[in-house]
């Protein structure tokens, strides 16, 4: 098994830069997922770790040898694709048997891999079919099973979920903590999906524009956004960020998850709001309530609590434990 | 019952649908009028006439034209004139079609590389099919020509192949096909090229990224994921081919004129039916056999490598 350092890794497209100056420490046998909105370059920056982009600067490193000159069939790593990849000509078990068949593992042992891939994935009845006759979910795990057939020490993971539907894809979630518990290896997982992110690993990397905003644990990244970033991409719906100069914040932005949000009656220490959209969730409620041309609020009240009308003029509050504070130019966390 | 039965049906579902059918008729007859006509006009009505014209015999003035039965069709297929022409089309055939879907593969595949300027090789490479045949043979000729053609001026190259020299590439009877076929091959690589091209970029990058990273070499990603892929391509590129390489017929006209004679070594089919030195000449109805024989020997033909090379063919998913 082995751990991954990325030190100042850039990856440029011409004047683009993808990824741009990234020091990143993953721990052996962590669950790093690479989270941030669409073009952000976590997945340029999965494929640097791969073999699969060659970097403009910096240097990879996967256990205790730089990779950055070494080809991705050496550099002991699997990779799952959004579109899985699979071969559409060979069966299940010709596709699981691939990355041994090219290593040169006789035919007896490729067999037995492919067999215990296939059972740890549910996978022996549907392994004499091709890729075309199988749904979705079950492509996705012969993608997987690809992947762990050669025991590999990490698994790079492109938004492996993403085609799958939202039923499927909570059950498929489950399920990849537990193969990372059974195979102890480290998993890099791409995603745009901050369910995906907080449920799934240990630690999480948030993106933005070819730079890691945060990394930390899921809890941490909730609890303590360190920019308003972060604060508005973790969490649904997002954090409310209340204007510089409201909520007695002095020159600073406030922010306030929709659940520490309410509705008051107390003109200090709330901001004047008009609720534009109730939305009934079945299990709660959220009010959305525009502040201004720029800011609004969702609050999230249990279901059955007594709610204003649309367009009703309400003030809005955030209780004091749980106000965070972010500078109102750079958008940087202030800890108190 | 049977009056009972009749009656439900039309009352019921399938007799509306029916009624409706008959009603739409008319319009359905106007709207497939212009295809039907250019349908019998240009494709049924020539085949049917070419049938015809298969059992009769002209004089050789090509007039006076009358029926000699339908066995002018076999007299034609036993016959030492199209069995050598046959055979000259099927060697034509073996020596254009693998040759220029090999170069068509390589060169599309070495041009399906990222790299800078490959947009001019493509542009090249492609370059052919604008190209006529008549124009892409003028220039062989101007290549091959024995006394002043580009080739035979290369000294070196005529001490080690004296045949470029004399009697010259296209008038030896062992090099003139090849020459010929070679020619034919070059005026059809850019068709090629474009298909094979296109075929590459309908193969998901992933693929190859999946196979890469697993270890496979560019040889094992070639054959295994390349070229299964690019079957469906292959399989239509190789039948309009072997098509055109049956229907070729500028190329011998303008380089060789069916000769070297004696041995008419590049008299193929389709030179037997139009060619201007060809014993048939004039002769309407043995032409017609002789196309329309043609005709199903290529569709057999097509239909063989359907059959044959279907079931590695695959689809995608």
């Amino acid at each position: 098994m082995a751990s991954i350092r990325l030190v100042g890794v850039s990856k440029h497209f011409g004047d683009v830069k993808a990824v741009d100056n990234v020091t990143l420490d993953i721990a052996d046998r962590d669950f790093m997922i690479l989270l941030g909105p669409s073009g952000c370059g976590k997945s340029t920056l999965l494929r640097t770790i791969a073999g699969l982009e060659d970097l403009t600067a910096g240097e990879v490193w996967i256990g205790d040898t730089m990779v950055n000159d070494i080809e991705p069939k050496d550099r002991d790593v699997s990779m799952v694709f959004q579109s899985y990849a699979l071969y559409p000509h060979k069966t299940v078990r010709a596709n699981i048997e691939f990355p041994l068949k090219v290593r040169g593992v006789d035919k007896a042992e490729r067999t037995a891999e492919a067999d215990n891939a296939a059972d740890i994935l549910g996978l022996t009845p549907y392994l004499d079919r091709r890729p075309g006759a199988l749904s979705g979910g079950q492509r996705q795990r012969v993608a997987l099973a690809r992947a762990i057939v050669r025991r590999p020490a990490v698994f790079c993971m492109d938004e492996p979920l993403s085609n799958l539907d939202a039923k499927l894809r909570s059950e498929t979630r489950a399920e990849l903590v537990a193969i990372h518990d059974r195979l102890d290896a480290t998993f890099v997982y791409v995603t745009h999906d901050q369910v995906e992110a907080m449920t799934m690993g240990n630690r999480i990397a948030v993106m933005r524009e070819g730079m890691i905003e945060q990394v930390g644990a899921p809890s941490d990244v909730y609890d303590k956004p360190a920019s308003v970033f972060v604060a508005q991409f973790i969490g649904t719906p997002p954090m409310n960020i209340f204007p510089a100069g409201s909520l007695e914040s002095g020159s600073h932005l406030v922010g306030a998850r929709p659940e520490h949000t309410t509705f008051t009656d107390r003109m200090d220490g709330s901001v004047a709001a008009t609720v534009t959209l109730v939305e009934h969730l079945g299990h709660e409620l959220q009010v959305v309530c525009r502040i201004d041309d720029e800011y609004r609020a969702i609050v999230r009240l249990p279901a059955g609590t007594s709610i204003p009308d649309s367009g009703a003029e309400v003030r809005v509050a955030a209780t004091e434990e749980h106000r965070h504070r972010f500078d109102a130019t750079s958008g940087l966390r202030i800890d108190r | 019952m049977r009056h009972l039965v009749s009656e439900s049906i039309g009352d019921g579902p399938m007799g509306a649908t029916l009624k409706r059918k008959w009603r739409e008729a008319p319009l359905a007859l106007v709207m497939l009028g212009p295809s039907l006509v250019v349908l019998v006009t240009f494709v049924l009505y020539p085949l049917g006439r070419a049938v015809w014209l298969g059992q009769q015999r002209c004089n050789v003035q090509g007039k006076n034209c009358r029926s000699v039965g339908w066995g002018q069709y076999t007299d034609v297929l036993s016959s030492n004139e199209f069995q050598h022409a046959l055979v000259v089309t099927l060697k034509f055939a073996l020596i254009t079609v693998p040759l220029g879907l090999f170069l068509g593969v390589g060169l599309a595949v070495l041009a399906d590389k990222h790299l800078r300027g490959m947009r001019f090789f493509r542009t090249i490479f492609s370059s052919t099919i604008a190209t006529s045949v008549a124009v892409a043979s003028l220039m062989w000729l101007f290549l091959l020509q024995p006394s002043v053609g580009v080739l035979a001026n290369v000294s070196w190259l005529n001490s080690i192949f004296p045949v470029i020299k004399e009697p010259g590439l296209l008038n030896d009877p062992g090099t003139a096909l090849w020459s010929v076929g070679i020619s034919s091959v070059w005026a059809n690589l850019g068709f090629t090229f474009i298909l094979v091209t296109a075929g590459l970029q309908g193969i998901p990058r992933e693929l190859h990224e999946s196979a890469y990273v697993d270890g496979a070499s560019g040889w094992m990603r070639f054959t295994n994921v390349t070229l299964p892929l690019l079957s469906p391509t292959l399989l239509f590129t190789s039948v309009v081919l072997t098509s055109r390489a049956f229907q070729a017929y500028g190329e011998m006209d303008l380089l060789t004129n069916g000769g070297p004679v004696p041995q008419d070594s590049t008299t193929t089919v389709t030179y037997l039916i139009y060619g201007s030195s060809s014993i048939i000449k004039n002769n309407d109805g043995l032409q017609a056999a002789v196309a329309v024989l043609l005709f199903v020997i290529l569709l057999g033909l097509s239909a063989l490598q359907f059959r044959g090379f279907g079931k590695r063919v695959h689809y995608g998913s």
